[in-house]
């Protein structure tokens, strides 16, 4: 198994660039542009603290051994018992970590407390990732969404998806919403960061649902043909997917709005990776490109919800990630095969309700569970340190008041700017 | 003397300028602006969410000239920048009084 172990170390070091940069450079792109340092320095700084925070306990709760929401955390403490030559699953796992708490900053932008941040997603990871992700990949017999519910989750669409959604919502529900939202202009700022960030994620998104095969363990050999044939799945699942969404984002954009644009396409890639990553191991190709036009269309009707309901969600963390994993999770109870990772056919491939039911059972407790925990979290910094910056520091701008930068300087006398700096440069100096 | 100031469409700030040197324009002043007239804005629609953009980048340009040569310049300028589509600009004139040239103090029309 060493193509195994050296495609782990490449595949962790993807998912660790899936957070920094790209979602920093998908996030910042969308932000407006005296926010995007903010937007940036709340995915940089929750890779700093998770990571630290996931080998003290992360991984412990998460695998240490048995228990329904959770292992204990001092079991493998700081990696207390655990051989360096298991680091490279502890850290594929960390990045898993790192990322899913990152996705919800972009719910909160332009004005949550930079401090408060800091709190947060400790507390976050703490209390509502690493049981989450006890729940779904430690998949102990006692672990409540992989073991008692049997509900498949190949990568996380459960505990990475919809636990960051739900928290997005809980969060901006308590944040409020920006100053002047929905009435003032709050346009993407730069939409090439964006389309960086979304191709890099896509590329980081294999090492995400490809690395995640869990193996049977009954012989090497067996173990071998497993990794052949499953990442080949798993890969053709997780592009096939995202190239379907991409298609169906648009189609529904053009269909509603008019035209087929850039933010659509980026963000159509995002939501088929968001609702192929449960269902990656499960689905034969037929079923990853229903899933991903699916997740597409759903999506880029769901990202309007906000200004219907009146929740300020700023980057459509909940429209994209909560309802992409939703859809992700649920249509594998209809599109599952018995030829995938989990054995079981769905609704349509003869194997009757049963999977479908489990699956929802899944997100529903996700659902709950994060929400329940999110919202507790939330309030007590609310009550405490508090959650936004104050009125004046928002309208000026959230980079100035919590990181004294500013991202762009693009009006200094003399540096001049397109059409004028071009001008100017061509004649050689002024006149 | 007077100030002719110009504000037209940023694509055809080169054309101007070239056709201006060519009468013997040797300075001006010039500024990218934002603005709108009859032709209003634009709506642009990111992820369903439609906006009113409802300034358009312009380009600002103020001479001052003599006054035998306004009505010329004036000409070139609305000739030149013409493309006959709504949001082509405004060109205006002003009466000046005085012009001082800083690096050697001439006054007037010896300062232009």
């Amino acid at each position: 198994m060493d193509g195994y172990y050296a495609f782990m170390l490449i595949a962790t070091a993807f998912v660790l660039m899936m957070t920094v940069p790209a979602l920093a450079l998908f996030y910042g792109g969308m932000s407006r542009s005296k926010s995007v340092l903010n937007m940036i320095m709340m995915s940089f700084i929750s890779a700093a603290i998770v990571g630290i925070l996931y080998v003290a306990v992360g991984w412990s709760m998460g695998f240490g051994g048995e228990g329904t929401f959770f292992a204990p955390p001092f079991e493998l403490f700081w990696l207390d018992g655990v051989t360096t030559d298991s680091y490279i699953f502890v850290m594929f796992q960390m990045t898993f970590a790192i990322i899913t708490a990152a996705l919800i900053s972009g719910a909160v932008a332009d004005r949550m407390k930079f401090s408060a941040w800091v709190l947060f997603v400790p507390l976050w990871a703490l209390l509502c990732y690493f049981p989450m992700a006890h729940m779904v990949f430690s998949c102990t017999d006692d672990s409540l969404i992989c073991g008692r519910i049997g509900a498949q989750d190949y990568a996380g669409g459960t505990a990475v998806h919809i636990n960051a959604g739900v928290a997005a919502l809980v969060l901006v529900l308590l944040l409020g919403k920006r100053v002047g939202w929905p009435k003032d202009k709050m346009r993407p700022h730069n939409l090439t960061l964006t389309m960086l960030g979304a191709g890099m994620l896509w590329l980081g998104w294999y090492g995400f649902n490809v690395g995640s095969i869990v193996f049977g363990g009954e012989s090497p050999e067996a173990d071998m043909a497993q990794f052949f044939s499953e990442t080949g799945r798993t890969f053709a699942n997780t592009t096939l997917a995202t190239m379907a969404a991409i298609i169906g984002w648009l189609v529904i954009e053009r269909l509603l709005h008019g035209k087929a644009t850039s933010l659509g396409a980026a963000s159509g890639i995002v939501a088929g990776l968001v609702a192929i990553t449960p269902a990656c191991g499960a689905v034969d190709i037929e079923g990853a490109v229903a899933i991903g036009l699916i997740a597409g269309a759903v999506c880029a009707w769901a990202v309007g919800l906000k200004f219907k309901l009146g929740y300020d969600d700023s980057l459509d963390v909940v429209g994209v990630h909560l309802v992409g994993g939703i859809v992700g999770t649920v249509l594998i109870g209809f599109f599952s095969t018995a030829d995938g990772a989990g054995g079981i056919d769905g609704v349509f491939y003869g194997g009757g309700a049963d999977s479908l039911v489990d699956q929802v059972l899944g997100v529903l407790v996700a659902v709950a569970y994060s929400g329940i925990v999110t919202l507790i979290i939330g309030l007590a910094i609310k009550f405490t340190l508090g959650l936004r910056i104050s009125e004046e520091d928002e309208v000026d701008g959230i980079d100035l008041s919590e990181h004294g930068e500013t991202g762009y300087d693009l009006h200094t006398v003399g540096g001049g700017s397109s059409v004028l700096a071009a001008s100017t440069s061509s004649e050689g100096a002024h006149k | 003397m007077k100030l002719v100031t110009a504000v037209i469409k940023p694509h055809k700030w080169e054309d101007v300028r070239e056709a201006l040197e060519t009468f013997g324009v040797t300075g001006m002043t010039v500024s990218e602006v934002s603005g709108y007239g009859r032709q209003k804005g634009h709506t642009e629609v990111y992820r369903g969410a439609e906006y009113d953009i409802a300034l358009v980048p312009k380009i600002r340009i103020e001479i001052v000239v003599d006054d035998n040569d306004c009505d010329d310049i004036v000409g070139i300028i609305v000739k030149t920048a013409q493309t006959g589509r709504i949001g082509d600009g405004k060109v205006w004139v002003s009466g000046i009084e005085t012009v001082i040239r800083v690096r050697t103090g001439d006054k007037d029309e010896a300062a232009l």
